[in-house]
């Protein structure tokens, strides 16, 4: 459980953000200049605010009113910088043991064997930070940050200074800590990608100040937000086990308690759980059931709300099982099919719409 | 007339020994506070830490004359309290080519400091270092190029220490003479010339070896940081 509410005056920049947050992982989203680290940077204890409170867990790290500020130190705050920041002059298994040493044995949650298998570090302990690629040196950095027995993971940007391969890479490894070790996660970015593949609750922050809070898909599919999420694709996430997969056709079958997906690109094992981002734009509707179509993927559902009835292109929300998706669709389309809340409507998606970056792990 | 030669080279590597010693850690918490602290007086800290490298030795020595001489100002009380004296030793030779060579130590280390990434630092402490433990394990072992640099100017300078030393502590052979102070004094006796040529090229030795030594150390350093 976070608690932030913060205000700060850094020469003509004003920070004003408030949120609280239960989820496992926060995504602090803006532009450049919006002022996702200056918060990272007050959770860690670098710059203090004017007034405000920080309480992460029931733990009261900063409160301007009871004079409580603890120096970054005692905050117990695994901090991920953009760049790994290792120290040059020790090796990987230093580093990685820099935080541990100075952890209290009783406080002690992370062990030590584990981050290394988890991370996949075994092989590199005795090499130095130079000689390491930028997907390993990020994967020692995180190592080192969850070693130091952290009760809050703070990560900002840590995939921008990656090509997108080593991305994809330290992702996979971000999502199986999170799910791992159970640790709360701040994750800061400017990229959907990653906030909607990561997150389940986002923060957006514009020109310092926090504007929205809530669900990743509820918050970024918000229109009048727009201006600030950018060319935000809105969708939703379905969650989903691995249910089989079929080698020839290079498909997998994702079930969930709505029906089941037929999905390319999926590298999880069956019995794993997935999360799918199923953008509105890749949905269709219709009011039966297609027949001789190459859609692979037709599930059955409900209306429960249209929005942004007026324009040109409406968001048709279908509430299939336990989740919903949104389809979005011209209001034409709305108006022939005869669609209002409550309507049965089949949602149709095509297989191929959904890519590898849609497809993350629960 | 100087003593011998052996004698004058001791002499000469004990006086700078012994001012690059107890000079070091002073330089050092003198460049970390000019490298990375922010305060009223900082331009005029930094300043005093230079006077002795735009001033004239001479007045360098005349002031420690004044200050720390038997009847100066800390010079009395050092001497009526600890018993210390610096006045026409050799601990006063050390004292001068100390402070000659304070500045280009400091300038070194000062510049290594700023050269580290202060987030680095940052990192440290969120991992859970203390202020002081990070300046031990971080701070430190990453301005070791900037740290042996500026000894080895340090001690460079104090080998060829003269004016300040002169001043301060004269010339007292077995003393105060140090190789500079010896061939000064050779080349003002009629027929010292070879004697005096003779310590002249074992003081172009000394600085060799010095800076063989630190350029050794520099890159030994170098290479546990990258290998």
């Amino acid at each position: 459980m976070i608690d932030v509410d913060i205000e700060n005056r850094l020469g003509d920049f004003r920070l004003a953000v408030a949120f609280r947050a239960e989820a496992p992982v926060v995504g602090l989203f803006g532009r450049s200049g919006s002022g996702k680290t200056s918060v990272v940077n007050a959770f860690a204890g670098v710059n203090r605010p004017q007034r405000g409170h920080i309480i992460v867990n029931g733990e009261t790290l900063f409160d301007s009113v009871h004079g409580i500020d603890l120096p970054p130190e005692r905050r117990r705050l695994g901090y991920v910088f953009q760049d790994d920041l290792l120290f040059p002059h020790m090796s990987v298994e230093g580093n990685l043991l820099y935080g541990f040493h100075r952890s209290s044995a009783a406080a002690r949650f992370i062990d030590r064997d584990h981050v290394v298998d988890l991370l996949g570090l075994r092989l590199l302990l005795h090499r130095f930070p130079g000689g390491l690629s930028g997907g390993e040196r990020q994967r020692v950095a995180i190592g080192r940050a969850l070693l130091a027995q952290p009760r809050l993971l703070l990560m900002d940007e840590p995939l921008a200074s990656l090509d997108v391969l080593r991305q994809n890479e330290v992702l996979r490894y971000i999502e199986q800590l999170r799910d791992d070790l159970r640790i709360p996660i701040v994750y800061v970015s400017h990229s959907v990608g990653e906030i909607t593949r990561l997150a389940d609750t986002v923060v957006l922050l514009a020109d310092g100040k926090s504007i929205a809070v809530g669900e990743v898909d509820e918050v970024m599919g918000r229109m009048e937000l727009r201006p600030h999420t950018g060319r935000y694709e809105a969708g939703a996430v379905i969650e989903t086990t691995v249910a089989a997969h079929d080698l020839d056709d290079g498909l997998a079958t994702l079930r969930f308690d709505g029906g089941e997906l037929l999905v390319p690109n999926v590298e999880a094992l069956i019995g794993e759980r997935v999360r799918v981002r199923i953008r509105a734009r890749d949905v269709a509707l219709a009011t039966e059931r297609p027949r001789h179509s190459s859609v692979l993927n037709v599930l059955q559902g409900s209306v429960v709300s249209i929005a942004n009835e007026d324009g040109p292109i409406v968001d048709v929300r279908v509430r299939i099982g336990s989740g919903s998706l949104v389809a979005r669709i011209t209001r034409r389309s709305r108006v022939d099919l005869g669609l209002a809340e409550g309507a049965q409507v089949y949602a149709l998606l095509k297989a191929v719409s959904i890519d590898r970056r849609s497809v993350g792990y629960a | 007339m100087g003593g011998d030669e052996a004698g004058i080279i001791l002499l000469s590597l004990k006086v700078a020994l012994a001012s690059v010693v107890f000079s070091l850690p002073v330089a050092i918490f003198f460049a970390y506070v000019l490298a990375r602290a922010e305060f009223p007086g900082k331009t005029l800290l930094d300043a005093v830490v230079h006077l002795p490298l735009v001033l004239p030795p001479v007045v360098v020595g005349f002031a420690l004359l004044l200050v720390f001489g038997k009847q100066g100002l800390l010079g009395r009380w050092l001497n009526e309290w600890f018993g210390i004296v610096f006045a026409f030793r050799w601990t006063g030779a050390a004292l001068a080519s100390a402070i000659m060579g304070f500045p280009l130590m400091v300038r070194a280390i000062r510049l290594s400091i700023a050269a580290i990434d202060r987030r680095l630092e940052t990192v440290a402490r969120t991992l859970g270092g203390s202020r002081a433990w990070v300046f031990v394990s971080i701070t430190l072992p990453l301005a070791v190029p900037g740290i042996i640099t500026g000894t080895l100017l340090s001690f460079a300078r104090s080998l060829g220490e003269f004016g300040a030393t002169i001043t301060f502590v004269s010339n007292i052979p077995g003393e105060t003479e140090t190789l500079p102070l010896a061939i000064y004094t050779l080349v003002q006796t009629p027929g010292g010339d070879a004697r005096a040529l003779r310590l002249s090229a074992i003081a172009v030795i000394l600085s060799i070896a010095a800076l063989a030594v630190s350029e050794w150390l520099t890159r030994r350093a170098g290479r546990s940081a990258k290998p």
